[in-house]
């Protein structure tokens, strides 16, 4: 069983993870892993047939941040948010420590333009742990989107 | 709005204006599916490896057409129209599988994996009443044939009888170059699908375009992995129907990475983790970015350790839909492996270097919206000829090929 301390604690990790994001904090979203984190965004098609390749695959907090980079100074988009939806968080404790975590997400994309629509779907798949400063961080994050399909570009994080 | 017939749309013989028309208008788009898709085109279908076993099979398309790539229990490849002979049903909905036979669901009708017509439910009526003609045949029924042929397990198919054969299709230098890349067994490694919300042809000019890559990818550009003035140049073969753009590194790192080189080639933006540019060379000749595009819709990719085939599929006018297919050698090592997987980072829809493709037709889809006065782009960097250049890469003569393919096909001259 999970206290409801630490549920608290890795509800407000996922609270925080959304609000960097949909709120432009980008350069702080790194700091939700580990150094040493795994972020990795793939579809349900290569997953389940054990296709190895990502949309996304970040491997530190390094690479995290050269996201970011790319997004600021390097890619060319068109400027748009993201509204993360997450719901149906479950929890459970790894005997070794930490804890693995599963979620939804729906993903709004809204342009510039303010054309808005249903750009992803999917869910988390979380290795969360207490860091060397107590923090709660993702060691690992794997984003599954539902639809194989990628509208236009990913550039944002999931 | 006058309607021009699409012969009278060209402004000139050569192929340095682009009317903008053609990516807009409806009855233009019919007309390449008759005229291209169904004409005397090969497409690029899939890997003979995706069909692996009698028994295997994988749906895709020509053009619009659905197709089927199967392979029957005595091993041998077939390309099927998707559409069941008796109310035109798909008969395959998956993506691929596995399967003794292909049964419509509409009324049950099934087709062994070699297309012939295996089964009719209640072909003989009920008690004898009903059912169908005396004069029925099964083996007049069978999902209708298309070409299919395979070089170097590349597996391309035709709907038209009078094409001609593959590897003149190709052209020598495109045969060598496929031979160059599948030298020995691959293995897919995954899938990258992304809608367009552009023309498919506009996708396809831009594939074969090395004068936007270090402008629109600035990623390339930032970290000197690809510039104009890097040793490279244009292939074209068929009247440049089929085209490669190709460059030598002159990489900023090669094997493993090196700090202080790296460090100095960055002058405003650096990776935190530069690791992620690691790569091994692995083909003699030094190419180290050969973007292969064969008419109409086919492209073959090596970026660094990336390898890809790409399909465009066209889904009218305004919306296009690209298949990456990603794929590695099955005697790789662990650690290119590795780095096949860590280099993804740079293609597909979230690719540093490739994801503004996704987005660059569709602004020239919105840039050219409504105009209806005959306007046109201009292609004229390096001239008005179609051939082969190994000197220069500020050149849209690949560019042109695909438009001397196109207007070949179409029927369409200026006069």
């Amino acid at each position: 069983m999970i206290d409801s301390e630490t549920h608290r604690r890795i509800q407000h990790l996922h609270n925080r993870y959304v609000r960097v994001i949909d709120d432009d904090q980008l350069e702080q979203w790194p700091q939700l892993f580990t150094a040493g984190g795994n972020y990795q965004v793939t579809t349900r098609e290569n997953h389940e047939r054990g296709f190895p390749l990502a949309l996304m695959s970040c491997k530190g907090r390094g690479m995290m941040l050269d996201r970011i980079t790319g997004l600021r100074k390097i890619n060319v988009y068109e400027p748009h948010r993201y509204n993360h939806q997450i719901s149906a968080l479950e929890i459970s404790a790894q005997p070794a420590g930490g804890f693995r975590c599963i979620s939804n997400f729906l993903v709004v994309r809204i342009m510039h333009t303010g054309a808005s629509m249903l750009f992803a779907s999917g869910i988390y798949l979380d290795v969360v742990v207490q860091d060397e400063d107590g923090t709660l961080r993702f060691a690992e994050r794997t984003v599954i989107t539902d639809s194989r399909q990628t509208d236009t570009l990913l550039v944002i994080p999931l | 709005m006058s309607r021009e017939k699409p012969d009278q749309c060209w402004p000139g013989a050569d192929n340095t204006r682009i009317p903008y028309r053609l990516i807009h208008d409806d009855e233009i788009y019919r007309q390449e599916q008759r005229l291209i898709f169904q004409g005397p085109t090969w497409h690029y279908l899939a890997l003979a490896v995706e069909v692996p076993d009698p028994g295997s099979y994988l749906t895709t398309f020509i053009g619009e057409t659905p197709i089927i790539v199967s392979r029957d229990d005595k091993g041998e490849l077939h390309g099927l129209i998707n559409r069941c002979q008796h109310k035109g049903a798909l008969v395959a909905v998956e993506s691929c599988g596995r399967a003794s036979t292909l049964r419509c669901l509409y009324h049950g009708w099934s087709y062994h994996l070699n297309g012939d017509l295996r089964m009719v439910p209640f072909e003989k009526g009920i008690e004898g009443k009903g059912g169908m003609p005396a004069g029925f045949v099964k083996a007049e029924h069978g999902l209708t044939r298309i070409r299919l042929d395979v070089y170097q397990g590349l597996v391309f198919g035709s709907l038209s009888n009078d094409v001609e054969a593959l590897e003149t299709y190709l052209g020598p230098d495109m045969c060598a170059h496929i031979t160059r890349v599948f030298h020995k067994p691959v293995v897919v490694l995954g899938y990258y699908h992304q809608v367009m919300h552009s023309n498919w042809k506009l996708y396809m000019e831009n594939a074969r375009d090395s004068y936007h890559a270090t402008i629109l990818h600035a990623f390339y550009a930032t970290f000197k992995l690809n510039r104009l003035t890097m040793g490279g140049g244009l292939v074209v073969n068929h009247d440049g129907w089929n085209t490669m753009n190709y460059s030598i590194g002159a990489s900023v790192q090669d094997g493993h990475y090196d700090p202080q080189e790296l460090r100095a080639v960055m002058a405003d933006v650096g990776l935190a983790d530069p690791s992620l540019l690691n790569h091994r060379q692995e083909f003699a000749d030094g190419i180290t970015i050969a973007i292969q595009s064969i008419f109409p819709t086919c492209v073959h990719q090596q970026i660094y350790n990336t390898l890809a085939m790409r399909q465009v599929v066209p889904q009218g006018p305004d919306q296009a839909e690209l298949h990456w297919t990603f794929f590695g050698y099955a005697d790789d090592d662990a650690e290119l492996r590795q780095l096949r997987l860590q280099q993804a980072n740079l293609i597909g829809p979230a690719g540093y270097v490739s994801m503004e493709d996704g987005v660059i037709g569709e602004y020239v889809q919105r840039g050219t919206a409504g105009e209806s006065a005959g306007s046109s782009a201009l292609l004229q960097m390096g001239g008005s000829a179609i051939e082969t250049v190994k000197d220069s890469r500020a050149n849209e003569t690949t560019v042109r090929g695909f438009w001397q393919g196109y207007r070949t096909l179409m029927g369409q001259r200026s006069d």
